[in-house]
């Protein structure tokens, strides 16, 4: 691939104002891990099937290897690193620990981007047909779905008690 | 994927003037475009992006009874939208299994709609509701619009601006994945409109979208699923791949049509 010209994009990632000069064809799972160093981005299949390298932008589950990074401009980029809160896990993190919900891992952070987005859309109550069928664009190749969905079920009613909770202070 | 320049103009005048240039290529979700591009089966010169026309360009408005949605309409939304869902449920339903949650909140109904993928929803919608295609310089029947494997009617330099779909009297829509790409093997979306019965099929003609003219003939009477029981489809003009071969996609379609039609009864 030849060098083409290289241009400024600025985001905000995880909180942080950040800014870049890239390759306008530079993907944002690209820009995150290598330009950001936030390697917690996946990349599976490269082909917007496995939601390894599931981001949210302004608030919606995407996929980061079927974005332009320049694209991105001016948007709020959370990534996986971004989810917890100082050195307290976020309760969907929480849940995936407590349930066993991954195997080899590789999945994992594109299924906790996923299975937040899932809650923020639809509410803590979420029964497991809807999260079998919400997960439809997460590949998990160790094939780990059942503590995965355990996960997710219990992590939702997690999430759901802390905004409840937050709501009341 | 080969280099390209990129731009992101803030007004429609400006996106066409851009168009203009060599062979430019508009992006909207990207969602089909990225992936052909990164198999470089598609070299655009340049991409000329419409995130910043966002907000001139996507929402749902009520229209003589129908509905339309500006182009950068993403499919999620389409799928939640309170006046789809309430004026053309079949609609709101059918943008509700494009892809998977991740890509219905990045691809828009417009990028759809302009690339004509032979396997993609909106195609079928399109042709079995009688929509009509808003350009920054025509109307366009869909009817016309849909012309062959990601061909359409669009000129260089004509931007989908919006869709009108009119309310029709019932319609429903079911699609067979392909188990790994998630695309429709068969689509099908019928529909009892004001101009008689449109059955659409996706994802199975060797040249994209096409009106499945035996099933409406025999739901013109009776718009059932019974009413269809009897009639064969001719795998005559229908894709052979490795997924399916022509005889079983003439096979689905049927099935599909009749779980559509079950839907659209409800």
């Amino acid at each position: 691939m030849g060098s083409g010209e290289t241009m400024l994009v600025a985001m905000t990632v995880n909180g942080k104002a950040v800014s870049r000069d890239v390759d306008p064809r530079t993907l944002l799972v690209q820009f995150l891990r290598d330009n950001l160093r936030l390697t917690g981005t996946h990349v599976g299949c490269d082909t917007s099937q496995c939601g390894a390298c599931v981001v949210h932008i302004d608030g919606n589950a995407v996929k980061s290897c079927t974005i332009l990074a320049v694209a991105c401009e001016s948007s709020a980029v959370t990534t996986i690193e971004g989810l917890a809160a100082g050195g307290t896990l976020h309760p969907m993190q929480e849940a995936f620990r407590e349930h066993h919900g991954l195997q080899c891992g590789f999945c994992t952070p594109g299924m906790i981007m996923t299975a937040v987005d899932m809650v923020n859309r639809r509410g803590p109550d979420l029964d497991e047909h809807t999260i079998r069928e919400d997960l439809e664009g997460n590949i998990c190749r160790c094939t780990g779905y059942h503590n995965i969905v355990k996960a997710v079920a219990a992590g939702a009613q997690a999430m759901g008690e802390t905004a409840f909770k937050q709501a009341a202070e | 994927m080969y280099a390209f320049t990129y731009q992101r103009p803030t007004s429609l005048d400006d996106a066409m003037a851009m168009l203009g240039d060599g062979d430019a290529k508009l992006l909207a979700g990207g969602h089909t475009l990225l992936p052909t591009m990164k198999q470089r089966l598609a070299a655009p010169s340049a991409l000329i992006d419409l995130g910043a026309l966002r907000d001139q360009l996507s929402g749902v408005t009520e229209e003589a009874g129908g509905v339309t949605i500006g182009a950068m309409t993403r499919h999620g939304e389409v799928a939640e939208d309170p006046i789809v869902k309430r004026v053309i449920p079949a609609l709101a339903a059918m943008a509700s299994v494009v892809g998977d949650p991740a890509v219905r909140s990045r691809g828009t109904m417009g990028g759809s709609v302009a690339n004509n993928d032979p396997a993609a929803d909106y195609p079928a919608a399109c042709l079995a509701l009688g929509a009509t295609i808003r350009t920054t310089k025509r109307q366009i029947a869909a009817a016309d619009y849909f012309t062959g494997l990601f061909e359409t009617a669009l000129e260089a330099g004509e931007i989908i601006t919006a869709i009108h779909f009119p309310k029709p009297e019932k319609a429903g829509y079911e699609k067979f994945r392909n188990p790994a790409s998630r695309y429709a093997m068969v689509g099908v979306f019928v529909a009892k409109t004001a101009e008689g019965v449109r059955v659409t099929v996706t994802g199975a003609g060797a040249n994209g979208v096409f009106r499945a003219q035996d099933f409406e003939q025999a739901l013109a009477a009776n718009f059932s699923a019974d009413a269809i029981k009897a009639v064969k489809m001719s795998p005559d003009g229908l894709n052979s791949d490795i997924h399916a071969d022509a005889v079983y996609r003439a096979h689905l379609i049927g099935v599909m049509a009749r779980r559509a039609l079950d839907k659209a009864n409800i």
